[in-house]
């Protein structure tokens, strides 16, 4: 950010529900089905047909406002009126100047604080897409419409202007994600749309100063572009008014191969929605049993869960930063159930989080599939010495590809018995004999010298055994010769 | 739109481009003298003494009116389809959008 410049970030996220059906309608809710084939008369917005409200929809969205610290609150639909294909009513059903959820905030997890105005409900429209040599609107011939899409359940949170980097934007989006996937309600898939990103912009002087003209980009796909795009735009706001020119209230739209904002439409040219209450639909007024309901049936949110595992290592004085980035990937891929497992059953927590992060990781669905007793069991034949590292990580490697299964099993259908500590000695003696002039070195060593020669007879062994010896214990062999 | 003392030809003006209604200059005079009755005749409510009664949503005095998350039958492609002006790759083709959606 260019010195003597502030910027400000408010945030709106649309989510797509993970329901079995679409807000208003039975039609299945299902991304990626043949085009135009979960479509019925209320999504296609045929004459005399009704809407009525999905009772889950409506849950999954009070779930995402209490996981935000909302007051959730009785609430209205308002018809939103504009003429596009997108939608085949020619308005939109949408929470106006009642919205289910408001008021709330998220804390980030260095403990900055985002306020969320609110998180309301609303229909997706369907997919256009455009006939012609660029794939987009312009200079495209005709479009083609599927509206599977259309009313598929949508809560979009809409953030205060709190935010004051791309850094800080990037995370919001980070824990937001992580919160709607922890309560259930959506897949947080950001790459198939499901969830979607639009930054709001501004830039001043210095904090004291009003709010700026601000700029709504759209078209962020990613965390990445996010901040890209942020920084960008921002850079382009300060280069306009130092140049003497100002900011027009605009929709700019992110070009991620340019890696620039350019406008779609100025506020002159801004829609004029005519919202009005939806006739169809009666008001929702959750009551307290309700909400209470909605609330206990929550489980326990990131913050918490990275929490406790945060904990597993009080007794070893905290985690290093290393691991706090692993204790942020495992619980991102809802994999802290495995490491609060293991740690229960007495395996190290150091090592169930390693294994967890940097090997379960690698095949996250089918770790989330895996049986914890499993991974236990696997990590104690590991601690034990049964096995050596590398030997554990290919049958974690196996047990994820074949869904489960006995680590014993495996490590002896593969043929990693444990060697023997009487085979190991012979190993070790074998390398020293061959070469004295090494080993001499060794026991005067200094420090350095030490664990070159450390990694050397490590080496010898590895190769004389064939892999099967464990480092470790090779190194403890060595010293202890050594007296 | 707000809410002048009467209806002008502007404001018809206005809603008829919103509604994407081309009106020739009779129409315009026309209606604006149609709409402006049906407005006075809604201001009519404005005078009685409401003072005492909190706004309502709804006709209705009924809330969470709701559906299970059931899954029910869906109409037939070919069905449907048979009903658009213009179909290509099983979507309802459209003539071109000039403008990105809002
Ligand atoms: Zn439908």
């Amino acid at each position: 950010m260019k010195d003597g410049w502030v910027m400000v970030i408010g945030l709106e996220v649309h989510c797509e529900l993970k329901t079995a059906t679409k807000l208003f309608c039975g039609c299945p809710n299902l991304f990626g089905d043949e085009p135009n084939t979960n479509i019925c008369p209320v999504c296609l917005g045929l004459p005399g047909s009704l809407p009525v409200l999905n009772e889950r929809a409506v849950e999954m969205a009070m779930a995402i406002g209490t996981a935000l610290n909302c007051e959730i609150r009785p609430s209205t639909f308002h018809r939103k009126n504009y003429f596009y294909p997108d939608q085949a009513k020619d308005y939109q059903i949408s929470q106006y100047d009642e919205p289910l959820n408001a008021n709330g905030y998220l804390v980030l997890p260095d403990g900055f604080r985002v306020g969320i105005e609110r998180a309301h409900m609303e229909e997706d429209t369907g997919k256009t897409s455009h006939a012609g040599t660029s794939g987009r609107i312009h200079g495209a011939d005709y479009s083609l419409v599927d509206y599977n899409r259309s009313g598929v359940p949508l809560v979009e949170i809409v953030s205060g202007p709190d935010m004051r980097t791309g850094e800080q934007a990037r995370a919001y989006v980070t824990e937001l994600r992580a919160i709607l996937v922890a309560t259930g309600a959506s897949d947080g898939k950001m790459e198939e749309g499901s969830m979607r990103v639009d930054a709001n912009v501004s830039v001043r002087r210095s904090e004291d100063e009003p709010f700026g003209t601000r700029c709504e980009i759209k078209n962020l796909n990613s965390v990445r572009s996010l901040g890209r795009a942020i920084e960008y735009e921002a850079e382009r706001q300060i280069a306009l008014i130092e140049s003497g020119e100002s900011v027009v209230q605009q929709t700019r739209h992110w070009d991620e191969d340019a890696g620039r904002t350019s406008a779609l439409r100025s506020k002159e040219e801004a829609y004029d929605y005519r919202y009005f209450l939806e006739p169809d639909l009666v008001p929702l007024v959750p009551d307290a049993e309700w909400i209470d309901r909605v609330a206990s049936s929550l489980d326990p949110m990131p913050a918490a869960r990275r929490a406790a595992l945060v904990d597993l290592f009080a007794t070893d004085g905290g985690v290093s930063d290393a691991q706090q980035d692993l204790v942020t990937t495992v619980v991102d891929l809802s994999l802290d159930p495995l490491v609060i497992a293991a740690a229960s059953a007495g395996v190290a927590p150091s090592l169930a989080l390693a294994r967890t992060a940097n090997e379960a990781a690698k095949s996250a669905e089918a770790a989330g599939r895996l049986d914890p007793a499993s991974f236990v069991a696997l990590l104690a034949l590991e601690e034990s010495g049964a096995l050596t590292a590398t030997q554990a990580k290919t049958v974690l490697a196996e047990l994820l590809e074949a869904g489960g299964g006995d680590p014993a099993a495996i490590a002896k259908a593969r043929g990693f018995e444990a060697m023997s500590t009487d085979s190991l000695a012979a190993a070790v003696s074998e390398a020293i004999d061959a070469h004295p002039d090494e080993w001499s070195r060794f026991c005067q060593g200094d420090e350095k010298d030490e664990k070159k020669l450390t990694g050397f007879f490590t080496g010898l062994v590895m190769k004389a055994t064939k892999g099967q010896a464990d480092g470790k214990a090779v190194a403890a062999e060595l010293q202890r010769r050594r007296g | 739109m707000s809410t002048p003392e009467r209806l002008s030809r502007d404001d018809v003006a206005h809603v008829a481009a919103l509604a994407r209604l081309e009106l020739t200059e009779e129409e315009l005079e026309r209606y604006t003298g149609q709409l402006a009755q049906v407005l006075e005749h809604a201001k009519d409510v404005s005078s009685l003494d409401l003072s005492g009664v909190a706004p309502t949503a709804h006709a209705m005095a009924v809330v969470n009116v709701l559906r299970p998350d059931e899954v029910r039958p869906t109409l037939d492609r070919a069905e449907v389809l048979a009903e658009a002006p213009e179909v290509e790759s099983d979507r309802f083709r459209v003539p071109r959008i000039l403008g990105e959606a809002p």
